[in-house]
């Protein structure tokens, strides 16, 4: 009787135990592929945002024909990378970021345009949607580590493998991509 | 670095806090002891008006302090489209909802955070520092506040100021009966095996009550300070830009006293609104000083 009682004690806080290392296993893959999300949201916005820069600062005239064309042509790019390709699109999006913050610079010399409403709107705009890229992939990061910590620890690792948990890869940060949002607020 | 500042901080605000209750506690026996001749009662007296102070406290709403600080709320991004942005930024990386966002026209330039818990929480930044603070160091700022609402420090800092209010009603009661009961002598002359003792006990008790709301405020600002720490080292998990903070404390340290903060809210804000530099009464101070700040932070 005594051991039988023992035994369903045991079973019943094992089963807890598992239930709860696999929940925290979810959240913390859920929480990643959230953040991926975020970041996806953010991809997008700037997307829409693009035609309307060049629309503004073409009529300027200050600019290359090729930048703009760059421009363009990495936006195209970008809505063409399969949805689960998460490296190759961070790849042409930190491009994208580039050359849009060479065109900001540019601008920087032209008062004219920088008076323009229209302009300084998109510019807020367009530089809260790289911080908040910015943001979301350090969000994501952060999510992945702690992921991956997970898969790698005991005792999770061991329910991980039971359900066959794969662990997420980084998003990698190029140095220079993390002065874009600088651009020009500083007064 | 960071992690282990965060932890120690975590752990000493623990300490003071549980220091703050027995000290409520304490002052609540004692004047039990000296005014009512049980300890037993007024250890209970102290508990129920903490819990009730502390219930009355979380639920008053962000509303009341934005008010006693002239804090107008904006609703939508265009109304500041940077600072909006920005605190929808750090709200992202610190995963709370967003909180509302409250601006106060004044030239100073401040900011602080308010609410019961992330989910009925504020942000407030004074129209001087979204003047004078570029994007970067205004993220600084706002990564500051939001660690403030993440960890709870806003909901701490309430029931802080509960606990002060609880001990100087505490003491007033004490005060009252002991100016128009006067039973309390009579019985003790009656008793006559106390001795050294209860001459002691009550003199530590008297000792107690005289001290106690010294030693509240005390510990109410030492609370403070660490959590200041705390946010400071926060605020740059959330930016990855230590540098940002540090150049914004710089330009704050510089500014001109506030006009429309209000004294009791003084520990929420980032410096210490009414910038009073008494060298001799660091106990009392809501903030460290500026440049301990900045030396931490050079250090992460």
């Amino acid at each position: 009787m005594i051991t039988a009682i023992v035994i369903i004690v045991v079973l019943v806080v094992l089963g807890i135990i598992y239930a709860s290392l696999y929940n925290g296993l979810i959240r913390a893959r859920t929480y990643t592929q959230e953040s991926w999300s975020q970041i996806d949201v953010q991809l997008k916005r700037r997307n829409d945002l693009i035609p309307n820069l060049v629309e503004t600062v073409k009529g300027y005239g200050h600019y290359e024909q090729s930048t703009l064309e760059k421009v363009t042509s990495l936006r195209s790019q970008l809505m063409g990378v399969p949805s689960d390709d998460h490296q190759k699109a961070m790849e042409v999006s930190n491009q994208l970021s580039d050359t849009l913050k060479s065109i900001l610079a540019v601008s920087e010399a032209y008062p004219d345009l920088k008076a323009n409403e229209e302009y300084s709107k998109l510019m807020e705009e367009l530089s809260n949607t790289e911080n908040k890229i910015a943001y979301s992939r350090q969000l994501y990061n952060s999510s992945a580590a702690s992921l991956n910590m997970k898969l790698q620890t005991f005792p999770s690792n061991m329910v991980a493998n039971l359900h066959h948990f794969t662990p997420a890869d980084y998003l990698q940060v190029p140095e220079e991509e993390k002065s874009a949002p600088k651009v020009s607020f500083d007064n | 670095m960071l992690y282990e500042q965060i932890r120690q901080n975590k752990r000493r605000t623990v300490y003071v806090l549980i220091g703050f209750v027995l000290l409520v506690l304490a002052i609540g026996a004692a004047i039990g002891y000296v005014f009512f001749n049980s300890s037993v009662a007024g250890l209970l007296m102290a508990l129920v008006i903490a819990v009730v102070y502390s219930a009355i406290m979380i639920g008053n709403s962000t509303n009341v302090v934005m008010s006693m600080n002239h804090g107008h709320e904006i609703t939508s991004a265009d109304q500041a489209p940077e600072l909006w942005h920005i605190v929808e930024d750090m709200a992202l990386v610190a995963r709370v909802p967003m909180p509302r966002v409250f601006i106060i026209d004044d030239p100073s330039p401040n900011a602080f955070a308010t609410g019961n818990d992330p989910q009925h929480a504020a942000v407030a930044a004074t129209s001087g520092i979204l003047q004078i603070l570029n994007r970067e160091e205004l993220e600084g700022v706002i990564g500051h506040e939001m660690t403030h609402v993440r960890n709870y420090d806003i909901r701490l800092q309430t029931i802080a100021l509960a606990l002060s209010a609880a001990i100087s009603l505490l003491v007033n009661i004490g005060m009252n009966s002991f100016w128009w009961g006067g039973s309390r002598r009579d019985r003790d002359d009656d008793d006559n095996d106390g001795g050294y003792l209860q001459i002691i006990m009550f003199i530590v008790s008297i000792v107690l009550v005289i001290l106690g709301p010294l030693a509240a405020s005390i510990a109410q600002m030492a609370l403070s300070r660490n959590r200041e720490y705390l946010a400071d080292a926060g605020s740059v998990e959330l930016t990855r830009n230590p540098q940002g903070l540090i150049s914004a404390l710089q330009k704050i340290s510089g500014g001109e006293p506030m006009q429309a903060a209000d004294s009791s809210s003084a520990a929420l804000y980032i410096t210490n609104p009414f910038k009073n530099e008494r060298r001799f009464a660091h106990l009392f101070d809501t903030h460290p000083p500026i440049a301990d700040r900045i030396d931490r932070l050079q250090k992460m």
